[in-house]
């Protein structure tokens, strides 16, 4: 009986091989986002349309995206996003779409929404899966250029892109990239929805222009809030502080340097020739030693010597690209109907080396919602997070902020009560999400106290503005209602006692005028209250004293 | 006092706020405080009653308009559809009579029960009227029997015959007249299913006894009844409860008033009630250990509270009760008695705890 199951190493050999990353995240496809069909619709539109935002971005175009959902069956979606970016060469369009961790975004230290490059490679991966079908690619580079028209698959063994069409289309555009991708899909509305989603990137860059259609909708139309494009964001090179011993060993190896001084100078941010020379010493390297000579236990004792110096100094920031707090109110003014808007941008800051900044807008009154918790809307280098809020350091700072200083209910350890919508955005070279879904980012303790100093200072913005025109609508309001019970307290007292009532309404409205003025005090100093922060907007609608005394008129 | 008494007490209230106003004053309303810092434990009468306190209530003062209005409202409402047409209501019905909204606001006069009904209780201490002088009454709670015939609105009530149901007390029994009592105790109890076991039985017949029950909360209606009965016809008045700490709450609130009512303790409060049952004696005596309940956190704390009132602490006897509870750790159920046999309660427990006067005062 054992004899027959007797295997050897050589049988297993022979099942042993490669697995490749396609097929990998064929079966793994909930570590990109793709769990379910709701979800998997969603990621679909956003990695599409990521890339093309960050596609406009690189050759300074305002960008101008179309993104359509036509239902095919129950379960069954076309997502077209089209863009007037750069467009691809043709030799690079089936390894963008048809090879995984393909791209140049992985390798470079620079603030974008893409990171990993495998974003639009797993969509086309995933609508392959659940349809079989390929990804349609039309791209033009230029008016002169040819348009581009292919269908691609993908070898999920071989992880490389198969061409099943490549040929030469007519195309009006003149330039640009347009995907159409079939997938298994579910779409519904609400939070997580891709309506949602399509709301906040409009929200969180407003200079882009988005025509939507949602199934069996009118196409919604997102104008621009805003006609600049954002600030370029600078590449660097990394910061000492923030590298990894692999990876320290990796660039010692690719490294164009030829000594380990000019390659510390080079190849990292924020440092000279005399710190080189000191981090060597403290290495017991010699600076003129090839890098690629450099065995595993010196790159350590580098590596140990670049975290322990003090003297590198914070990397350079103008790697950041934040909206600014005007963009920011622009966005938050166009998406949400609301009384008043406020928005805080932080100086930029940094964790284990990466720079990054937080920026907090802020919208009160108006059409949101007084009995509910407040909206948050997360966002990392301008994509919206819809998923894993719990999970996310900006819920923790925003439930570990003492809002009841700022004229909000909140009871421990949750989320404030109030018509509040918040956008908390992070922009980073490289934010620190919990897992390759990128859904939430992690909870660096630097980034949590920048997030809870920008909401305090948007939060006591929004103070003054409830203290102004909420404090003094509600002593308004006072004075009114003494003013209605006046006639139902002279009408039960002439029941009671037999008087006239009018004369007890007059009398009484005598003495009230005799307080008044302690009252009207109150309204003059709460008008008074002086609205701080250099930027806030306000609503259309405003609940001011006016108009409460033109209600009553 | 009679119905007259009653405008004219609800006039002078209106009268009082009139003068203010004429004088273009913000008009107040004075009153006792009905908070714990102003109720007082009297040891010589031995009842809780309101101190000397006084709170102000002005109309042109926000936190104060609403209540205000809302007093006055509900005596005018009081005075023009209760009084002046004779009838009478619950308090659910004042609560709807009060309750609109005022012009030209959206806030309404009342929004719960509650609101009234408070009013109604400012009422009472405001101008020393009960509630039943006011028409105003709660809802009937409550079952009576016993050799006792009375007459109610012209209505004849023979206690004895009334079946298995027994008399209903109702909230207002001001104007019952007794024609008729013949009996040398009465016995309250907190369960109406003891009292149905009694009447069963027919305890009160072979006792010479009148039995009373509720149903929890001992309401005012039925403190006011056992009152008239204790004073006018001199009758002890033994209470029977489960043996726990809320069975000596509620012994407590007949014999000394409660907080809630202390303005009313004059007409609720019979000094002279002895508690019966069950005692943390009867325990051991009756061996019901094998029925014990066991105390809970809440219990605890009521028993930490209710030993600490005045009229407890300076009482060995009820100390030595609740320290017995605490020792226990657990309470138990008049109607553990039935484990023995089903008219034990009837049959031995009450006529020999009666006879040997095993009282707990």
């Amino acid at each position: 009986m054992g004899a027959e199951h007797k295997v050897t190493a050589e049988d297993l050999a022979k099942k042993q091989r490669e697995i490749s990353v396609s097929e990998f995240f064929a079966k793994n496809r909930h570590l990109l986002g793709f769990d379910n069909p709701r979800k998997a619709l969603l990621m679909a539109v956003k990695e599409a349309v990521d890339n093309s935002l960050d596609a406009t971005q690189e050759i300074g175009v305002l960008p101008e995206i179309i993104v359509e959902l036509h239902q095919l069956k129950e379960d069954r979606f076309k997502v077209v996003v089209e863009d007037n970016g750069p467009g691809i060469v043709k030799e690079q369009i089936p390894k963008v779409f048809g090879k995984l961790l393909y791209g140049s975004k992985f390798h470079r230290l620079r603030q974008s929404r893409g990171q990993q490059g495998i974003g639009i490679s797993a969509v086309l991966l995933y609508g392959q899966l659940t349809t079989g079908k390929g990804m349609l690619i039309t791209s033009k580079t230029g008016s002169k250029a040819n348009a581009h028209y292919y269908e691609i698959h993908i070898d999920t063994q071989k992880n490389e892109p198969i061409i099943r069409q490549d040929k030469v289309i007519d195309w009006k555009k003149d330039q640009g990239t347009r995907i159409e991708v079939e997938l298994q899909g579910i779409y519904q509305k609400g939070k997580q929805s891709v309506d949602e989603f399509i709301k906040e990137v409009a929200l969180i860059n407003p200079h882009a222009k988005i025509m939507y259609k949602a199934p069996d909708q009118d196409t919604l139309m997102y104008m621009r809030g805003i006609e600049e494009l954002p600030k370029e964001a600078k590449e660097i090179k990394p910061h000492p502080h923030g590298v990894e011993l692999g990876v320290l060993i990796r660039m010692l190896h690719s490294t164009t340097t030829g000594s380990v001084s000019s390659f510390l100078q080079n190849d990292f941010s924020r440092i000279s020739l005399a710190l080189a020379q000191e981090i060597c010493g403290t290495a017991r390297i010699s600076p003129r030693a090839r890098p690629s000579t450099i065995v595993r236990d010196e790159a350590e004792a580098m590596y140990n010597a670049l975290q322990k110096n003090e003297k590198i100094i914070a990397p350079p920031t103008d790697c950041l690209s934040p909206l600014g707090e005007e963009a920011l109110i622009r966005g938050l003014r166009k998406e949400i109907d609301a009384e008043f808007y406020a928005a805080v941008t932080r100086r930029p800051s940094v964790y284990r080396g990466m720079p990054f900044l937080i920026e907090v807008g802020i919208a009160y009154g108006g059409s949101l919602e007084k009995e509910e918790p407040i909206r948050i809307m997360r966002f990392a280098n301008r994509v919206p997070l819809l998923y894993q809020q719990g999970a996310c350091s900006s819920t923790d700072a925003v439930v570990s902020t003492a809002w009841r200083s700022y004229g909000l209910s909140q009871s421990k350890e949750s989320l404030p009560i109030g018509p509040v919508a918040l956008v908390i955005h992070m922009a980073s070279v490289w934010v620190p999400f919990t897992s390759e879904a990128k859904e939430a980012i992690a909870p660096y303790d630097e980034i949590l106290k920048e997030m809870k100093l920008a909401l305090q200072e948007a939060g006591r913005q929004m103070y003054s503005y409830i203290r102004k025109t909420v404090r003094a609508r509600e002593q308004q309001e006072r004075v009114n209602l003494f003013e209605k019970y006046i006639p139902e307290l002279a009408a039960s007292l002439s029941v009671l006692t037999g008087e006239k009532k009018l004369e007890l309404q007059e009398h009484l409205e005598k003495a009230l005028k005799k307080g008044l003025k302690d009252l009207l005090a109150e309204v003059k100093e709460a008008e008074n209250i002086e609205i701080k922060g250099k930027h806030v907007a306000y609503g259309e609608k405003q609940s001011t004293l006016d108009e409460g005394e033109h209600a009553d008129e | 006092m009679s119905k007259d008494d009653t405008k004219k007490a609800l006039k002078e209230f209106g009268i009082k706020i009139t003068d203010q106003v004429k004088k273009d004053k913000n008009p107040e309303i004075r009153f006792l405080l009905r908070n714990l810092s102003n109720i007082i434990y009297d040891p010589k009468t031995k009842v809780l009653k309101l101190g000397k306190k006084e709170g102000t209530r002005s109309f042109f003062n926000v936190a104060h308009a609403k209540k205000f209005l809302q007093t006055v409202e509900v005596a005018s409402v009081i005075k023009e559809k209760l009084l002046d047409s004779g009838k009478h209501s619950s308090l659910r019905d004042v609560f709807y009579m009060v309750k609109r909204t005022i012009p030209g606001t959206n806030t309404n006069l009342v929004d719960d029960q509650t609101e009234s009904d408070k009013a109604i209780e400012d009422l009472e201490v405001i101008t020393t009227l009960s509630r039943e002088e006011m028409h105003v009454n709660a809802n009937k709670n409550g079952s009576v029997a016993g050799k006792v015939v009375i007459e109610d609105r012209g209505d004849t009530i023979d206690w004895s015959k009334l079946g298995s149901g027994g008399w209903a007390i109702p909230s207002n029994v001001e104007e019952i007249k007794f024609k008729k009592v013949e009996a040398k105790y009465i016995i309250y109890m907190e369960k109406a299913a003891v009292w149905e076991r009694l009447n069963e039985d027919k305890y009160w017949q072979k006792n010479d006894a009148i039995i009373v029950s509720s149903q929890g909360q001992t309401t005012r209606g039925i403190r006011r009844l056992l009152q008239r009965l204790y004073d006018e016809y001199k009758l002890p008045i033994y209470v029977l409860c489960d043996g726990d700490i809320y069975g000596a709450y509620i012994y407590s609130v007949i014999k000394y008033g409660s907080i809630a009512l202390a303005h009313a303790s004059e007409r609720l409060t019979i000094p002279g009630v002895k508690y019966v049952g069950i005692t943390m004696d009867d325990i051991e005596k009756y061996d019901l250990k094998k029925h014990f309940i066991k105390l809970d956190e809440k219990d605890y704390a009521r028993i930490k509270q209710v030993s600490e009132y005045e009229w407890f602490k300076t009482n060995k006897e009820w100390q030595r009760q609740f320290k017995m509870m605490k020792e226990f750790k657990a309470k138990v159920e008049i109607q553990s008695l039935s484990a023995k046999d089903i008219s034990f309660v009837s049959e031995t427990y009450l006529p020999n705890k009666i006879k040997n006067k095993e009282f707990l005062d």
